[in-house]
């Protein structure tokens, strides 16, 4: 092979690398589009099924896929729920179906089956998907199509601003910031580093962490950031090292929050690590192992149940529903599972409100009015101007000891 | 910046490089028997890490069996890549091959992630977390493990070249494989031959770097493009360049990330890569002109 033959061929390769590159990539929601029939006029609700039928409630999780951790406790939830709902009478005085369908944690997934749930299935209303992105893939169309959304998805975006038809139940990144300078504010803790994740739910952390830091009191010495797939942060480390931070703030999910934690050991770091509630499962500390120790972060407080105080207003709920999972499948239940249960509640609770025959604008206004419902992600008060409906008491600090959550007293 | 801040940039760069140049090495091999970048590379990387998380983990073996057995599975592994993909369609163009082996990447990698999940499996370090101070810098002892493996696993190889038969019979095969086979050299045995050790080398690589930064199904993909771009830096077929090549790499990411920004360390590898092809795309020890 001559020099330039071997030059050609290397170049070609390189696309090819690219195309690999770009194979591990989620499909954009918009790519099958064009494939699809073109969207029927929205069904007319279900006002019009008759009295004593089944009342239909969709549910998109991400089943399979790389969220499958999230979305696999929500349906399991959802169908634990669904035989108790129906062995207690149903809702309203109907039985009640669940539809559960599986968006791999895909967009293009997510939206189509949204479409089945509401033109084939006639849903009152929609509870998920398990991600932040197939929730917002699929935003528009229910609120295009006027049917309620629950969804079981963090962001921000999400409930801000304000969307007629769509709720959601997860604790935000928001009131997770909040906790977490009130700890520091606490504990003395005056100038920290930040690590945020270069992925969506790194950069509303990081968007929290700068814009809440001067009302807390808080300075931000160090700024880096790292991408989810990154194997060594030694580099963005040992910036952080020659500075005078106290503490190490670090955002995001995946393995890379664990690496930064075996990371901080490996250079001697000394100051505390604080993580987002992102990485607040055994997951987390099964992956950095001893690392993990030391670690404080907010987490749901289904995690550390057995700590809580006996005054804590969400016991009972937390209690039952732990109670419930364990017994049906032999296992602990976590906080994802928990998203299902509440909004599953709020749904049935609306329901019940507005009437077996209510139809879904009907439940939508009765799920705005949601006041005080005690669930397990917190206690939800949904109004006008807010379906996120947490404060940040949805929230427990907790610190690894010994590879297991220790509750903190504050 | 102080020095020791550029000194710890340089020690954990060559720990990365370390883990290039291995893969960058399992390229050549792969190429020199047969004109084709072996795209599933990176895949033979995560198995090794992934078998060998699994057999500790899961069937409680001592480190060393689990390391055996990972190497013989990615092994076998590659030999069937060899016999149920390249085979068949060794009559077709380059181009052909390689697509293949991009097929052969993905389906290895959906089997992995239907098998272990999309979580990630730790593995212990193999001598302790605890770090070593060289003049002010930190390094892990799984750093020093990865680049004794780096050392040992080029050693082997050049001694396989330079004295065995088999590899005498590959080197042939790689300057002229029409005169080798007219000297009775069988190129299809000599192509299953370079992809087992392609494999096994991957596989090493895999095991050593898992308990740096934990084996998960998805890690082939990036750590075989890593390596692709070693192997180009030091001259494709070029053992001694592969491993020049990943070193050069491994720090250069390391430097980048410390001292521009961590955003673009991804980045910084495929512009050496555009810069090398544009400038001197027989790499850093490749012969200009034609092949070693």
């Amino acid at each position: 092979m001559t020099r330039n033959g071997r030059g050609a061929a290397a170049i070609a390769l390189f696309a090819v690398a690219m195309l690999v590159l770009l194979a591990g990539c989620p499909p954009q929601n918009g790519v099958d589009e064009g494939a699809m029939a073109p969207p029927m006029d929205p069904a007319p609700g279900a006002e019009g099924a008759a009295e004593g039928s089944a009342i239909k409630i969709g549910a998109l999780f991400a089943v399979t896929g790389d969220a499958s951790s999230l979305g696999e406790p929500e349906a399991d939830t959802a169908k634990m729920l669904e035989k108790q709902f129906n062995e207690a009478g149903g809702i309203a005085g109907r039985q009640v179906e669940i539809a559960i369908r599986d968006t791999k944690g895909l967009e293009s997934e997510a939206l189509n089956a949204a479409k089945e749930l509401v033109e084939k299935e006639n849903v009152v209303a929609i509870v998920g998907p398990s991600r932040s992105g197939t929730t917002m893939a699929i935003v528009d169309y229910v609120e295009a199509s006027e049917v309620p959304l629950i969804s079981c998805a963090a962001a921000r975006a999400i409930t801000d601003p304000v969307k007629n038809w769509v709720f959601a139940v997860p604790p935000g990144d928001r009131d997770a910031v909040q906790r977490i300078y009130k700890y520091m504010n606490a504990q003395s803790i005056a100038k920290i580093a930040i690590l945020t994740s270069s992925s969506g739910y790194g950069a509303e952390g990081l968007k929290q962490l700068s814009e809440q830091a001067p009302g807390a009191g808080i300075e931000i010495v160090a700024e880096e950031s790292f991408n989810e797939s990154d194997t060594d942060m030694i580099a963005q480390l040992t910036r952080i090292k020659g500075t005078d931070a106290q503490a190490v703030v670090c955002w995001g999910v995946g393995k890379a929050p664990a690496l930064i934690a075996k990371n901080m050991r490996q250079l001697a770091m000394e100051v505390p690590l604080f993580q987002s509630s992102g990485v607040a499962n055994r997951r987390f500390i099964d992956a950095a192992g001893d690392a993990a120790n030391g670690v404080v972060m907010p987490a749901a407080k289904l995690i550390v149940l057995d700590q809580l105080s006996s005054d804590e207003p969400q016991m009972a709920a937390l209690k039952e529903y732990q109670d419930m999972f364990v017994a049906e499948y032999g296992r602990e239940p976590d906080h994802y599972g928990g998203h299902a249960w509440d909004a599953l509640h709020i749904v049935k609770q609306a329901i019940e409100r507005a009437g077996a025959g209510a139809d879904r604008a009907a439940i939508r206004d009765e799920i705005e009015k949601t006041s005080v419902f005690v669930g397990i992600g917190g206690v939800f008060t949904y109004g006008q101007e807010d379906h996120y409906g947490l404060s940040p008491d949805a929230f427990a600090m907790v610190r690894i000891e010994d590879r297991d959550w220790v509750l903190i007293e504050e | 910046m102080t020095a020791v801040q550029v000194w710890q940039f340089f020690l954990s760069g060559l720990t990365t490089g370390g883990t290039y140049a291995l893969i960058a090495l399992g390229f050549s091999l792969v190429y020199n028997a047969t004109g084709v970048i072996n795209f599933a590379q990176g895949e033979f990387v995560m198995l090794g890490g992934m078998i060998t998380a699994t057999a500790i983990a899961a069937w409680g073996l001592p480190l060393w069996l689990a390391a055996l057995i990972a190497v013989a599975i990615t092994t076998v592994v590659g030999l069937v890549l060899d016999r149920a993909a390249i085979r068949p369609a060794r009559h077709s163009s380059v181009v052909v091959l390689i697509i293949i082996t991009v097929g052969a990447s993905i389906f290895i990698r959906g089997l992995a992630s239907i098998i272990w999940g999309p979580n990630e499996r730790p593995l212990p370090a193999f001598s302790g977390e605890a770090p070593i101070v060289i003049f002010g810098a930190t390094i892990t002892a799984q750093s020093l493990w990865v680049l004794g493996a780096t050392l040992v696993t080029a050693l082997i190889m050049w001694a396989i070249f330079e004295y065995t038969i088999v590899g005498k019979a590959m080197r042939a095969c790689a300057i002229n494989p029409h005169a080798a086979q007219l000297c009775g050299i069988e190129l299809s045995r000599m192509v299953s031959w370079s992809f087992a050790l392609a494999a096994a080398v991957g596989a090493i690589a895999g095991i050593v770097l898992a308990p740096i930064t934990m084996a998960q199904y998805n890690v082939g993909t990036m750590l075989g493009l890593k390596g692709f771009c070693a192997a180009i830096l030091g001259g494709l077929g070029n053992g001694l360049g592969g491993i020049l090549g990943g070193l050069v790499l491994g720090v250069l990411e390391a430097l980048g990330a410390g001292l521009v920004s961590s955003q673009y360390k991804d980045a910084i590898a495929f512009i050496v890569l555009i810069i090398v092809l544009l400038i001197r795309p027989s790499g850093l020890l490749g012969r200009e002109g034609g092949d070693p």
